[in-house]
């Protein structure tokens, strides 16, 4: 068990490395989330009440759309100079790999969330009615974004098609988890009248259920 | 060994005319035969029902029934090739997940028309039985995507199976998504389970799912064996290459 944690911490510190190093985070998914941000505005008419009311939804389907370029990159990696087939030979138990990518990936949509949240607060002028509600959620839905990715991530490493076949496979499954983070956010940011912890109670199912998916899909995957 | 020409056999011809027969009499009952949906209110005395649209049931359910079923017959399929590891499986798993789809795509095109004179609209985002059946037809939709990625089947064969296991989770969903979010549906409980249908009606609508489960099955099997012509093509192909291919070295040497 030590040499599981073990190996799934070096491989998100690997992940998270080479991201630094890269930059592409901080130098190309962050500017993509501010544009949808600012897109989403001028479609809405910069109609503030609007932007307000829909602050969540445009929200999560930001924090979606850059999970994709997230897990496509993290994936690219992986891919060149067949560096996956490497690292599944290395010895490393495939669940580190898959846990360890998942963490990698979820830390990135955290510090995305954050950079997100603060836009939707400064441009949609949002106010935060329960932050802990915010918080539960967010972290959780991006584990579940995580954890599906990059399974969904491995299945279509490879292939020349991935970017464009990524979102077909990847987006329907993780509808429900929209849909509850959503009305979560919802009600953590005042405009619904709903319980926001029933669906935070959803979300959270959903990760549990979504993360033992992946790691079967997994399993089944790396097994020869 | 030679390539047969035909998809077709005895069996499936014989299965294939009583499909067609079988089909033809649904819309008939269907149709024509049985009585539209009209009650009485018992105070007021006023007209209500689902009128003509009730017919269209006799075509709805029994194709989201089938659509269930080619789902579940392609994950058993996929497990199957996870377990074997044979092409059979697979192509099985393949053909049954592409008849599903298309069925999947029927039951929500005439759920919508249905819905419009019944429900007032075509379409009801806040329906759980609805989206969640949008979102299997949306996994399917991904399933095939993936298996037409690859170039080689059997490279495709082993992700394909997984998103296939993945993806019928979503069944038992849409199945009980009536009774676990009953004020989040227009959708009404089972009527078929509850026996709350009797005589023509029932009659109709049982033999819309005996009809609908034979034209799957003949469609599946078509399909099946169209992949297996294709694999053997494929084989004879590679097994033409390489003889071709030492009757070169040969001459050369």
């Amino acid at each position: 068990m030590k040499r599981l944690f073990a190996d799934i911490g070096l491989i998100t510190s690997k992940d998270l490395k080479i991201e630094l190093r890269s930059r592409v985070l901080t130098n190309q998914v962050a500017p993509f989330a501010l544009m949808i941000l600012v897109l989403f505005g001028i479609a809405l008419d910069a109609d503030q009440q609007s932007l307000r009311n829909f602050a969540s939804g445009l929200f999560w389907i930001s924090v979606l759309l850059c999970a994709l370029m997230a897990i496509s990159r993290s994936m690219t990696i992986e891919r060149d100079d067949e560096a996956l087939v490497g690292l599944n030979l290395s010895g490393v138990d495939p669940i580190a790999i898959f846990l360890g990518k998942t963490c990698a990936i979820a830390i990135q949509l955290l510090v995305l969330e954050i950079f997100l949240g603060v836009g939707i607060i400064l441009l949609y002028r949002s106010e935060v009615e329960d932050l802990w509600l915010l918080v539960a959620t967010g972290l959780f839905a991006c584990i579940a974004v995580s954890a599906l990715g990059t399974i969904f991530g491995f299945l279509a490493s490879g292939l020349g098609v991935r970017e464009t076949l990524l979102p077909i496979l990847l987006l329907p499954l993780l509808l429900p988890v929209l849909i509850g983070a959503t009305r979560a956010f919802d009600d953590a940011l005042g405009v619904a009248a709903i319980n926001g912890w029933n669906w935070f109670a959803f979300v959270a199912g959903l990760t549990v259920l979504l993360t033992g998916v992946g790691a079967g899909a997994n399993y089944l995957l790396a097994e020869n | 060994m030679t390539v047969p020409i035909t998809t077709a056999s005895k069996g499936s011809k014989i299965l294939g005319i009583t499909s067609i027969i079988g089909f033809a009499v649904l819309i008939l009952l269907a149709f024509f035969v049985t009585d539209p949906d009209i009650r009485f209110h018992p105070e007021t005395g006023e007209e209500f029902g689902q009128f003509d649209a009730v017919r269209l049931l006799y075509l709805h359910v029994p194709m989201a029934i089938v659509t269930y079923l080619a789902f579940v017959i392609c994950a058993i399929a996929s497990a199957g090739y996870l377990i074997k590891r044979t092409f059979w499986w697979d192509s099985m798993a393949h053909a049954a997940g592409e008849v599903g789809t298309l069925t999947c795509a029927l039951v929500l095109i005439t759920g919508s028309i249905w819905g419009r004179p019944v429900w007032n609209t075509w379409w009801e985002w806040g329906d759980v039985r609805l989206m969640s059946t949008l979102i299997l037809f949306l996994l399917f939709l991904g399933y095939l995507a993936l298996r037409g990625a690859f170039v080689s089947p059997q490279r495709a064969a082993r992700p394909a199976a997984i998103v296939a296991l993945i993806a019928v989770l979503d069944i038992p969903l849409i199945n009980r998504s009536v009774e676990w979010w009953e004020n989040r549906t227009l959708h009404q409980k089972s009527t078929l389970s509850e026996l709350k249908i009797e005589d023509l009606t029932l009659f109709t609508l049982m033999l819309g799912i005996l009809v609908s489960v034979l034209v799957m099955s003949w469609l599946i099997l078509h399909r099946f064996r169209v992949a297996w012509l294709e694999h053997m093509e494929f084989e004879q192909g590679v097994k033409s290459a390489i003889e071709e291919r030492r009757h070169i070295d040969n001459k050369e040497q």
